[in-house]
């Protein structure tokens, strides 16, 4: 493939193109799904769309500024990248201002920041300079236990700043080293663990365990001659111990609304009277959030015609449930453009990140296209009740200027780590 | 291989969001329609319904303004509770009650805090109400009934019900639908379009301004006035004569068909059903199951017409040729058939033609009569499906097709009818009551008056309707073309003739009216009531029909009266009485008049609910009203005259 050496077009403009598609429509929904009233000043900075205006203007200099600076910068410092953004997370528990239940904010005055959005960035930088270290062998079990704990440190950070959602994210980084040599066995015993879990809590512990016995002794018999029974017999002993061990683990650690959430997800609730507690409240989002997206039918109610958005009958819609604002207002033409849009920017990633020489860039265009892929897979689907109600943002459309800071750094550092690619032989 | 699963999973998601996407935005829609929107309020302005008038242009139903106290619990700041309440004239107490529930119902929505202020309270409140924050006056319209009368043609108004709403989509809940009535017929011109306006509320139910600027929005289109062709003041002489009686009336102008009077007794005064009353008073009407006072007699009452018919049979008769005119029938006090008797009030030996058979009412003249039509061609089946085709072009045995929401059928019966009773064999005796309008045929008395307006106009009659003009609108056409009947003109002659001599000196011959040539016929019918699983005979019902005058008929009518007795009994005196009133607008027979004013049939109705023997017919007695309740219907025959003198 032959490459324009210019040096303004050695970066990667279809990237680019589709980043700056995917902030500019997003700022624009976000102008419906907060705008109070007939008169819209777009430079009304007490405003969220005026803010976000701000932040995406704010956003162009810190791009300057990323592919500005050195391409082997981001390799070098990544240890000291990841160790300052360990340390702002763990900050947050002197400092740490308290919103909506999780204390994941520093209050700068009459900003707010949000470390936890740069910690993905900082991990995956940290990853990818640790897996692409010359001594490092993912197929061994001592590095297998290193990398992990750089990405639980953050995950747990996280977790007790009680942000349940940023931290299911690091679970982004299992494809990453599954592409990098990851045993396969992690693979089998990840699906096994979510089919497992998903079946005893919807059918109970007894059924889970009889046909996962039947697949496995099944398994055993047609493959006797190369298998060792053993093997078999502990298999089933440890799913039969998760399929009973999930009830525990439900009833036990989950937190009350976390338990409402997957009940409602699966269908458990049978008492008429919780049901209809829970659409007054968590489910209330999600059953307005569908209404509006189904009242957008094939075009679309048209910018700032949505009657749900309008009436701001979507809590939370110009964050996390930005989407519904684009279902509605778009219809099916505008949201399915938005999800293939997404599809694209993750395969160009994903494209790039395979085309790049040095193992560093390409594992960390790995971490970035699957940290982005969990988001709108999580994000969307929680939105259309897909999946349950898990709190993260859509990356580069919900509101918020760390968000869309921390994506913007994610992406453009990989921007700048490709357009370095032919340097690097 | 390990490189690829990011990819796929990536467009699997795709895959799955654009399915889920077309699922709830494409395939199961949660519609579009503004109406379904919770997210839009709809605001209805509603427009004035149409006024009712009567022929002559007398205002029959108008509306009136009621109000309502509203109150929206959230939006009450502290205030003066002793002068409100000294304004709603409640007490303290009442006014926490109904705050309670109030609040209960919603704290954010309106509530009728006080329904229906008379219009005196209103005007004192009205000046202090910004003082009170959180309550309102809503005003609403309630229909006003200029009179008394006429409720069973008037109909009236009430709140929908789930199933109005499903049959039409226009009505949401709260609004008005005519029930009964004109008020049900006439219901979408008179309520007009009701006007909507579109407002975008939030998720906390408030108001955030128009919808869309209002390009939605519609401005209520004002329902229409209408005339029906009923004439007030025969309605209300009609309904007075028949006070303390049960039965129906229907008068109609046999040259537009045109209903005259509707009289359906007892009847009840329509006020009752306006309002904060309505439904007490509705459950009160409803729940009297002896009386039946919603029951419109005029329309829904299927009796057996009686000797009345025997018109239709003399007519079929000479439309088949089976008689002429001038054919004599000997009645010997009855007809003999099989054995059997049929008996008569005929002298023995009395020589009939056909007007001395109406005249007389010879039960034997229309035995012969009917057995001749029904073996014309020596096969009764075919007979009869020939009479019964006659009498159906008269509008007999079905629908008629007018314009109000109730009715019967009657029966006029045929060879289907009578193919179980009698599978093999079929002869014309089988039926032989049908002679003299008993035996299975029945009709109801919009139905005889109808076919006595055919008579009257020698041959077809219009439809009758109650619908006289629109406002800016055409009647429809069905009820200006004329339907013919299957009997030539020719053969309407004998039979008027008889009738004109039923009142020179027949049956009727005691209620000739000066200067009205009448041509009438009397009805006498056996009834029968079920008294403990027993069938039990109740005294004969009191049947009249006529029209005047004979030649350029204006009004043809028939009477029912129940357990009247004999045909001019009761409802030959009414009949007589309201064809003076309509075509000379007072009366010279006021002994006939003073005659029903003063008797009641109110002991006739008791009987059968008393438990003890009674005696029926002969053994009746003729009951008169209390001294104090005749010197009312005096009062109001008095005060009815003085309007129309004023009018």
């Amino acid at each position: 493939m032959v490459r324009n050496t210019n040096r303004h077009f050695k970066f990667d403009w279809i990237t680019i193109i589709l980043f700056l598609l995917l902030a500019g429509f997003g700022w624009i929904n976000i102008i419906s799904a907060s705008h109070i009233g007939e008169e819209i000043n777009y430079f009304d900075f007490s405003q969220p769309y005026g803010k976000q205006l701000i932040f995406i203007f704010l956003t162009f200099a810190l791009i300057v500024l990323l592919l500005a600076i050195d391409a082997k910068f981001y390799e070098r410092f990544s240890s000291v990248i990841y160790i300052i953004s360990m340390l702002s997370l763990m900050g947050l528990f002197v400092f740490g201002k308290n919103v909506n239940g999780a204390t994941s904010w520093y209050g700068i005055g009459g900003m707010t920041i949000q470390p936890s959005e740069f910690a993905k960035t900082a991990t995956a930088l940290a990853v990818a300079k640790y897996v692409s270290d010359l001594n490092t062998n993912i197929k061994t079990f001592k590095d297998q236990i290193q990398v992990f704990i750089i990405i639980i440190i953050p995950a747990v950070l996280v977790l007790l700043q009680n942000d349940t959602g940023s931290t299911i994210v690091y679970g982004a980084f299992f494809f990453v080293l599954y592409r990098e040599g990851l045993p396969k066995f992690y693979l089998n015993i990840g699906i096994s663990l979510i089919i497992l879990s998903i079946l005893s809590l919807k059918f109970g512990g007894l059924i889970t365990t009889f046909i996962s016995g039947i697949l496995i002794f099944g398994y055993y018999f047609f493959n006797r001659r190369k298998s060792n029974l053993l093997v078999f017999i502990l298999a089933f002993l440890l799913s039969a111990g998760v399929s009973f061990g999930i009830k525990f683990f439900y009833n036990s650690v989950l937190q009350p609304h976390q338990k409402d959430r997957i009940s409602l997800w699966l269908r458990l609730e049978k008492d008429p009277e919780k049901l209809e507690r829970m659409k007054k409240t968590f489910a209330y989002n999600l059953n307005e959030s569908e209404k509006a997206i189904g009242s957008g039918g094939f075009t679309g109610r048209g910018f700032m015609e949505g009657t749900r958005t309008t009436g701001k009958f979507v809590p939370e819609q110009h964050t996390d449930y930005i989407f519904s604002t684009v279902g509605e207002e778009w219809g099916f033409l505008g949201s399915s453009l938005v999800v293939i849009v997404f599809v694209l920017l993750l395969l160009r990633i994903l494209h790039l990140a395979e085309l790049q020489k040095s193992q560093f860039s390409r594992v960390y265009g790995y971490s970035v296209a699957a940290i982005i892929f969990v988001h709108f897979f999580i994000n969307i689907g929680m939105v259309m009740g897909l999946i349950p109600t898990i709190g993260i943002p859509l990356p580069l459309f919900s509101y918020g200027g760390s968000g869309l800071w921390a994506f913007t750094i994610l992406i453009f550092i990989f921007i700048k780590l490709d357009s370095n690619r032919i340097n690097e032989w | 291989m390990r490189q690829f699963l990011l990819y796929i999973v990536i467009v699997l998601a795709g895959l799955l969001f654009i399915s889920r996407l077309f699922y709830l935005q494409i395939y199961n829609p949660n519609s579009n329609n503004l109406f379904e929107d919770n997210a839009i309020r709809k605001v209805y302005d509603y427009p004035k319904r149409g006024f009712v008038f009567d022929r002559n242009g007398e205002l029959l139903v108008s509306n009136q303004p009621s109000y309502d106290v509203m109150v929206i619990p959230r939006e009450v700041k502290p205030l003066d509770t002793l002068e409100f309440c000294s304004l709603l004239k409640i007490d303290k107490e009442r006014f926490k009650e109904k705050y309670k529930e109030a609040y209960n119902y919603s704290p954010r929505l309106p509530y009728v805090f006080i329904p229906q202020l008379s219009k005196a309270d209103y005007a004192v409140l009205q000046e202090k109400m910004r003082k009170f924050e959180g309550f309102y006056i809503q005003k609403r319209s309630l229909r006003h009934y200029q009179t008394s009368i006429g409720a069973n043609v008037l109909g009236s108004i009430s709140e929908v019900r789930n199933r109005d709403m499903e049959n039409d989509p226009y009505y949401k809940s709260g609004d008005l639908i005519g029930r009964e009535g004109v008020e049900a017929s006439y219901e979408e011109i008179l309520r007009g379009v009701k006007g909507i306006k579109f407002i975008q509320k939030d998720r906390f139910n408030r108001n955030i301004g128009p919808y869309k600027d209002g390009i939605y929005d519609t401005i209520p289109v004002q329902g229409k006035d209408i005339t029906i062709t009923i004439d007030a003041e025969l309605q209300a002489y009609g309904e007075l004569l028949m006070r303390n009686k049960r039965g129906g009336i229907v008068a109609l102008e046999p040259s537009s068909g045109e209903i005259l009077a509707m009289i359906a007794a007892p009847s009840f005064d329509p006020n009752l059903l306006v309002g904060r009353e309505r439904s007490k008073n509705f459950t009160k009407l409803f729940r009297d199951s002896i009386a039946k006072p919603l029951f419109n007699r005029s329309l829904q009452g299927v009796y057996e017409p009686g000797s009345p018919f025997k018109l239709m049979n003399a007519l079929i008769a000479l439309q088949e040729g089976v008689m002429t005119p001038n054919e004599i029938v000997t009645c010997n006090g009855g007809y003999h058939y099989g054995g059997r008797v049929m008996g008569c009030h005929c002298a023995y030996g009395t020589r009939n033609n056909m007007v001395g058979g109406i005249m007389h009412s010879c039960n034997a003249y229309f035995a012969t009569a009917y057995r001749k039509i029904l073996d014309k061609n020596g096969n009764a089946s075919e007979g009869i499906d020939k009479w019964s085709s006659h009498a159906k072009s008269f509008g007999l045995g079905n629908f008629l097709g007018y314009d109000l929401q109730i009715g019967q059928k009657g029966r006029i019966p045929d060879r289907d009818y009578y193919k179980y009773v009698y599978p093999n064999t079929f002869y014309s005796t089988y039926t032989i009551s049908n002679a003299i309008g008993q035996g299975e045929v029945a009709t109801t008395p919009i139905q005889l008056a109808n076919m006595i307006a055919a008579i009257a106009n020698r041959g077809y009659f219009y439809t009758p309707h109650i619908i006289k003009k629109i406002e800016g609108q055409d009647i429809p056409e069905k009820y200006t073309t004329p339907k013919h009947t299957t009997i030539d003109k020719e053969n309407f002659e004998p039979v008027i003739e008889g009738m004109l001599q039923v009142y020179k000196q027949g049956t009727a011959s005691a209620l000739q009216v000066p200067d009205i040539e009448i041509c009438g016929k009397t009805g006498t019918v056996e009834n029968f009531t079920t008294i403990d699983s027993t069938r039990t005979q109740l005294t004969d019902h009191s049947i009249f029909v006529a029209f005047a005058p004979k030649d350029n008929p204006k009004i043809a009518l028939a009477v029912f009266v129940e357990n009247g007795y004999w045909g001019s009994r009761f409802a030959g005196r009414v009949a007589s009485l309201l064809i003076e009133k309509h075509l000379k607008g007072e009366i010279t027979r006021t002994d006939l008049e003073d005659w029903l004013l003063r008797h009641t049939l109110e002991h006739e109705y008791e009987k059968p609910y008393s438990g003890e023997p009674f005696g029926i017919n002969r053994n009746t007695t003729l009951e008169q009203v209390s001294p104090e309740e005749y010197k009312e219907l005096k009062e109001e025959l008095a005060k009815l005259n003085n309007q129309n003198i004023n009018g």
